[in-house]
């Protein structure tokens, strides 16, 4: 069984091809580092898998059903979940606001439902502490760390049974112990069977967590191949297109 | 270890009181007390019972308004159609009822109106995706101009058969208060309400906030957008209806301007123009502390016309204010 099957994908803006001819199948449990240029296509691939923008040409199968995702919600209820590269958060909101951003838990009878003040803060509590991090649910997101802005975003991942986590550049700007703590969560959702897309420009990060590497050039899948088969050298030369393919 | 993350992840980091300091919103409302404390010793017809409820009954209108365009603003938009709606619904009311239609009618026609204009800003705004600032400003014209072309530009002061309960309404009193003050409380109460306890207020605080994550995180952006411009637009109806049954006339210039005061008392009021902040009590306050301006002017016998100057300078001086607190504060 696979978790998630990309057959042919391309999508342009206009002009701009951003990626050309995309395949892609992942297990479950399997951690997949993609990697690639500025600009190779990567955030597009994870936008349009996240449903946030139906791909121009190619099929995206979910646990072997063919799905057409017209917004980031439906895309959700197939148990995909993303950080996202800019993380996604309201400065203006609090942290467990920001968790529950678009599926806030209510309480109490129609019409009178109202927002689970108690259950959102101690959720997001919960979820700060498996994440490790010293996280306040109830401080604004403004005034946080790159570090905790980092853990708001993760722990929404969390909040349903997800089946695939997406995660563009995670470990951008954050501490070097962060940075453990965020691969530490990847292999703790790898052991429960989440297979992750990690999006990172940091090779030893990628070389650290993911089993299997794929690079994206100028939006054409230059390479998809075990990471225990690759080095480092093979994909700095394939991502700057000093080798062409592998 | 995992005591210390426990602690560190519950520990409250704001007292009432410092929270309470820190909001534009209760130093304006300090202002306005303040001004009303000084104008009872400094005049003998400030604090009189027939002076107390012209300032509550006129800021009522403005603040009923502002009410709606705080939403709007929060969510990281503007209406400048509002004066326009007020008129256009007022015309409507006006003209039902002075063709022998029930008050009933006459408000519900009023309210629909309202609704249309709100519904044309919205869906421009968040489906066809132009500024709200343009969008708005093209319906103040039409709008006004529907206005006009409805009545031929005659004003309507006669309301057919209801029309003492339409002058009831607006102009009249329930246990002494003026009826749009009660209205602008009701109004104040649900928005505050809303604004804390639904789903769709924190989400119109999310889409001013940051509104690309909104869409990430699935919340349905343009419908909420929608939304907010028929409240606003709403709004401006009830104004509308409620200033008819207290002027007892509508021409075609009611409420022309209104929508620089009523964005003037939503900003002095804590709101951002950048969108994600703002209250209802502060647009309420906002609206009061502009009255009490005008109002202390005429007291004192200072011309009316040094207003602009008095409202003007405080829309800055609470910026301002708001400015450097927050600068103290990431420092
Ligand atoms: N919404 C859009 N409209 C037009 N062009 C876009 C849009 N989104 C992305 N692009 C273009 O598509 C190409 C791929 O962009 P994408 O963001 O996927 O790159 P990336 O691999 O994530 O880069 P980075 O490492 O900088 O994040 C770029 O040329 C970009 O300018
Ligand atoms: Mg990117």
């Amino acid at each position: 069984m696979t978790v998630l099957e990309l057959k042919g994908i391309s999508k342009h803006f206009g002009a701009i091809q951003a990626l050309n001819d995309v395949s892609l199948t992942i297990e479950p449990g399997a951690v997949v580092g993609l990697m690639g240029d500025n600009g190779a296509g990567k955030s597009t691939l994870v936008k349009i898998i996240a449903g946030n923008f139906p791909p121009s040409h190619g099929t995206i199968r979910v646990q072997d059903r063919e799905v057409h995702f017209h917004k980031p919600v439906e895309a959700r209820e197939s148990g995909i979940e993303v950080v996202y590269q800019d993380l996604a958060l309201c400065n203006n909101l609090t942290a467990a606001a920001n968790v529950f951003l678009g599926r806030e838990l209510r309480r109490g009878v129609w019409p009178l439902r109202i927002l689970d003040y108690a259950t959102m803060y101690k959720r997001a509590a919960e979820l700060f502490k498996e994440l490790k991090s010293e996280t306040r649910p109830r401080d604004l997101v403004k005034q946080m760390s790159g570090g905790q802005r980092q853990a708001v975003a993760i722990a929404r991942t969390r909040l349903s049974d997800s089946k695939i986590v997406l995660m563009d550049e995670p470990t951008a700007a954050i501490s070097v112990r962060q940075v453990a703590e965020v691969l530490n969560l990847i292999r703790r959702l790898r052991d429960q069977g989440i297979a992750v897309i990690l999006i990172s420009h940091r090779m030893p990060d990628v070389f650290s967590v993911c089993d299997r590497i794929v690079v994206l050039r100028r939006g054409t899948k230059v390479a998809d191949k075990e990471i225990a088969k690759s080095s480092p050298e093979e994909v700095t030369a394939l991502i700057t297109g000093a080798l062409e393919r592998a | 270890m995992a005591v210390s993350l426990d602690d560190t992840i519950n520990r409250q980091t704001h007292s009432t009181l410092s929270w309470l300091l820190s909001r534009q919103t209760f130093w304006v409302f300090l202002a306005a007390v303040l001004a009303c404390i000084a104008l009872t010793f400094m005049t003998d017809t400030f604090a009189t019972k027939n002076n107390l409820f012209n300032v509550t009954r006129n800021f009522a209108f403005v603040g009923i308004v502002a009410i709606g365009m705080t939403v709007v603003i929060i969510s990281g938009g503007i209406d400048l159609s509002v004066g326009s709606t007020l008129c256009l619904s007022a015309i409507v009311t006006g003209l039902v009822m002075s063709a022998g239609y029930p008050l009933g009618l006459g408000i519900a026609a009023a309210l629909v109106a309202a609704i249309l204009v709100g519904v044309v800003n919205g869906v421009l705004i968040a489906y066809v995706g132009m500024p709200p600032f343009v969008v708005t400003l093209g319906m103040l014209s039409v709008a006004r101009s529907m206005a006009l072309v409805l009545s031929n530009n005659k004003m309507v002061y006669q309301f057919g058969p209801d029309q003492a309960l339409l002058l009831q309404l607006g102009g009249g009193t329930t246990f002494g208060i003026a009826n749009p003050l009660i209205v602008l409380a009701i109004m104040a109460l649900i928005a505050g309400f809303v604004f804390r306890w639904t789903g769709w207020g924190r989400h119109i605080f999310a889409i001013g906030g940051n509104e690309q994550a909104a869409i990430l995180t699935g919340v349905p952006v343009r419908r909420i957008k929608v939304g907010v411009y028929v409240i606003s637009a709403l709004t401006a109806g009830i104004a509308g209806v409620l200033m008819t049954g207290w002027l007892g006339s509508v021409t075609t210039n009611l409420g022309t301007g209104m929508e620089l005061t009523v964005i003037a008392a939503t900003v002095i009021g804590g709101a951002n123009l950048a969108g994600g902040t703002g209250t209802a009590f502060g647009a309420v306050v906002g609206a009061a502390l502009i009255e009490v301006i005008r109002n202390s002017l005429i007291l004192l016998g200072i011309s009316t016309f040094w207003q602009g100057a008095f409202v003007g300078s405080f829309i800055v001086i609470a910026v301002a204010f708001d400015r450097i607190r927050s600068f103290r504060q990431s420092d």
